[in-house]
């Protein structure tokens, strides 16, 4: 009987499926590290130097904040195999109430910032929840819904804004827009401090990696990516479950909305153009699947890395901005081009 | 057709089988659910590929190796849930692939005329402008008769034609078959209802298990032989003994007027399953069995009826409230729906009791670890580890990781639907031996199966469904594979 291998067999299958997860492990990450490797080199050499000093990479990480925290969000929908194109929309409208709101509120300091705080992730998550509700509910597909919602986030901050950034007259957001955390000791050292922006990056993605990879809820957003109607039978409430991560998705949008409104000072009705699609590029070059069922927080921080590293790097070497954007498609397709190739060579 | 084989992943669904049709007849093909008659159909249609074997046509060989050469051959086939396009009108439908072009545009009045020609020849109407979808079952039908003799086909297979027809649709559809016949159509016609062979049928050709068992004029078929040449194999010895269900066991499921609508309907459907008792439910592939146990389950939500477990009256209102009322399906897809074939063997084994591994709002994966092991050895599933993706599994041990999903969970009432389908004889023995074992601990179990010998082996009491009712039932030494086989046809009441 072909199933009934002998236990020496199924050890030596089990030692050869080991060697194969550890080589898929290798080629995810250990291809990633060289590469980066091999064009970092390549980089500071023609940039003469000025890539690799503390100070330009401190500026990648700050420039790619607010697209790693946006993605944080996107790669938990696309997991489930859903997508959410209204976060770049997000940012804007969310930008532009709290801005309003810390202009009217008669509070200051600390208790301003987490009062705008949790009334930009009151609108976020809102926003996330009604995107969700016709997906769950209706089974329409979520390009649809979200890309509804887009449109009538971008429209009402408009309308709220009249048409131009509103500017916060509170100085208590300066340190979250500009500030840096640990500037005495890391000066004393030579080197620049931590942006807080980034920061909050940092602390964002730590927490929703855990909340992905150690906990039931993160578990059934596997479950749900993977086979959704397996998930329903084995008892999963999916619609809850979706829902949360379209949530999460806007909550990730009102976050970002806060840091750009704290670096700008204002709250802008048209920062966020594009920014749904680079957070989609940042999770796909991050090598998650947009079928859904597969994908990491921290691979898309790597992804969202990457596309800041190499707009970093073409501005450095004056490349124009219209070149910029050829590379960052092309690179965008080649990323998964050669996930598919290393899927297929695994799978082998 | 002759000596022809077809493999699927550990299933020989076809094992030599020969079939001829001579222009002018009607021959009936016959046989069990998988016994082979649509991979048959569908291997000439060009849908599949034989592994071996060869098709000739007036005598000559010729190979089939898509539909479009199995349409050129003059081969119709007619799928019983057709094959139209809802949204396209009838006209379009017909010539869909061969529409008339006059200067590179569509001509839609040489279609008009073409479409008009087929339908007079046929001396049937057809409301040629209306979408599809808008059609009755019964103008489908004929729009499909008239699509493929449009494609000047010479050999029309028909799966179960009159499923879904009145009696009076019926009559005109067996009129247009002798109108074609006379003309030297030949018609190959796959049923269920073994009472309408004899009216329309001048051979029958019966299969089993993927070969052919006879070919015989229909008049020397009577029914009663044919029902004894389908289901004609002794009963296979690999059956477990079943314990006695105890005179005093409790009952753990009580259903009372289980209704249901959302794929085959379930009408009024009322039984009782003690503990370490096993419940067949037999019937044909649509008789509405999986949609009983689906609703039971809460997979579908039950329009009406009542269901009790160990005496508790449940409101099941989806799979969640089942689970926690201790009901658990083993579901008939297991790809599709009974596991997440990306995961690992750890974490489908889990996905329906997380709840349990949960520590400080994590997951405790020492704990998953340890069952994970455990389930392993004891349901011998053959995987290198627990880490191993499911989907790389074979399809015998893909069941046990469904199994061991739900034996964890100590349900009271497990509902196995097609617990066996497509996995090998060895794994099918084990399946049955963990059955007998979730008796001893005192669940029990109804098992919705298509193989006949595994029913009434494997069953203390059979319930023949039919048309989403229970139509008979049968004490384990009462059902005879003719007895049921008559009942789900639809010979017996």
């Amino acid at each position: 009987m072909a199933e009934a291998p002998g236990t020496a067999q199924l050890e030596a299958t089990a030692e050869a499926e080991h060697a194969r997860a550890a080589r898929a492990r290798l080629l995810r990450t250990g291809g990633a590290i060289v590469a980066l490797a091999i064009v970092v080199t390549i980089v500071n050499v023609f940039s003469h130097g000025a890539f690799l000093t503390p100070g330009n990479l401190t500026n990648v990480l700050r420039q790619i904040t607010y697209n790693a925290i946006l993605a944080i969000g996107q790669t938990f929908v696309i997991i489930t195999a859903g997508i959410d194109l209204s976060v770049g929309s997000l940012i804007e409208l969310t930008g532009v109430v709290m801005a309003s709101f810390a202009n009217a509120v008669p509070l200051q300091g600390f208790a301003l910032v987490v009062a705008t705080l949790i009334v930009g992730l009151a609108v976020g998550c809102t926003a996330g929840f009604v995107n969700a509700v016709p997906v769950v509910r209706l089974n329409l597909p979520p390009f649809i819904t979200t890309l509804a919602m887009m449109l009538m986030a971008r429209g009402l901050a408009f309308k709220l804004a009249h048409g131009r950034p509103v500017a916060v007259n509170s100085t208590a957001f300066d340190a979250m827009g500009t500030g840096f955390f640990l500037q005495g000791p890391l000066h004393a050292l030579g080197l620049p401090g931590i942006p807080i922006p980034v920061l909050w990056m940092a602390v964002l993605v730590a927490l929703f990696a855990i909340l992905l990879t150690r906990t039931r809820f993160g578990r059934y957003v596997f479950a749900i990516g993977g086979n959704e109607e397996a998930a329903r039978l084995a008892g999963i409430n999916v619609a809850r479950v979706k829902t949360l991560v379209y949530v999460i998705s806007g909550g990730c949008a009102a976050i970002a909305g806060l840091l750009l409104m704290a670096r700008f000072e204002s709250g802008s009705p048209n920062t966020g153009i594009g920014s749904e699609l680079q957070s989609i590029a940042a999770v796909v070059v991050g090598g998650t699947s947009l079928a859904g069922g597969r994908g990491s927080v921290v691979s898309t921080f790597f992804g969202a890395l990457l596309i800041g590293l190499l707009n970093n790097v073409m501005n450095l070497l004056g490349i124009e901005s219209y070149t910029q954007d050829i590379v960052l498609g092309a690179v965008i397709l080649l990323a998964v081009v050669a996930d598919e190739l290393r899927k297929r060579y695994l799978s082998r | 057709m002759t000596g022809i084989v077809k493999t699927f992943p550990g299933v020989r669904a076809l094992d030599g089988v020969s079939f001829d049709a001579q222009s002018g007849e009607v021959h009936a093909l016959v046989g069990e659910n998988g016994a082979g008659k649509s991979t048959l159909m569908k291997i000439l249609a060009g849908a599949y590929r034989a592994d071996a074997g060869t098709i000739e046509i007036d005598g000559a060989r010729v190979a089939i190796d898509g539909p479009r050469a199995a349409e050129l051959l003059g081969i119709g086939m007619i799928y019983q849930e057709f094959n139209l396009v809802p949204d396209l009108s009838v006209v379009d439908n017909l010539l869909l692939g061969h529409e008339p072009v006059t200067r590179g545009f569509l001509d839609r009045r040489a279609a008009i005329a073409r479409a008009g020609e087929v339908l007079a020849e046929l001396r049937i109407a057809l409301p040629l402008a209306l979408p599809a979808r808008k059609l009755t079952v019964a103008q489908q039908q004929l729009t499909e008769i008239a699509k493929a003799l449009l494609r000047k086909a010479r050999l029309i297979v028909m799966d179960e034609p009159t499923a879904a027809l009145t009696e009076r649709e019926i009559d005109a559809l067996f009129a247009l078959i002798g109108q074609l016949r006379a003309q030297g159509v030949a018609f190959v016609y796959i049923s269920h209802r073994l009472e309408e062979l004899p009216r329309i049928s001048d051979r029958i050709t019966v299969l089993r298990d993927g070969k052919t068992v006879e070919t015989r004029p229909t008049a020397e078929m009577p029914r009663d032989e044919m029902i004894r040449l389908m289901v004609g194999r002794p009963l296979a010895a690999h059956f477990p003994d079943l314990p006695p269900v105890a005179a005093d066991a409790p009952v753990v499921l009580e259903v009372k007027g289980l209704s249901s609508a959302a794929g085959v309907p379930v009408n009024d459907v009322s039984f009782s399953v003690r503990a370490g008792e096993i419940v067949g439910l037999a019937g044909l592939v649509g008789a509405g069995r999986t949609d009983i146990v689906r609703a039971i389950a809460g997979a579908d939500v039950p329009t009406s009826g009542e269901i009790d477990v160990a005496g508790k009256h449940v409101i099941v209102h989806g799979p969640h409230s089942a689970i926690e009322a201790g009901i658990a399906l083993i579901t008939e897809d297991r790809k599709a729906q009974g596991l997440v074939l990306g995961m690992s063997v750890r974490e489908n084994t889990t996905l329906a009791h997380l709840d349990a591994f949960e520590r400080n709002g994590f997951i405790d994966r020492a704990k998953e670890n340890a069952v994970t092991a455990r389930e392993i050895a004891e349901l011998r599933i053959r995987t290198p580890s627990g880490e191993q993706i499911v989907r790389n599994l074979s399809g015998g041990t893909q069941q046990k990781v469904v199994l061991s999903k739900w034996l964890i969970g100590d349900a009271l009432v497990y509902l196995f639907d097609e617990p066996t389908r497509g996995i090998d004889v060895g794994a099918k023995a084990e399946i049955y031996l963990l059955m007998v074992d979730l008796l001893r601990r005192g669940a029990g179990i109804v098992m919705v199966s298509s193989e006949l010998p595994e029913v009434l082996g494997m069953s203390h009491r059979v319930l023949v469904v039919r048309d989403g009712r229970i139509r008979a039932e049968f004490a384990r030494g009462e059902a005879t594979p003719d007895a049921v086989i008559a009942v789900a046809t639809g010979v017996a009441a």
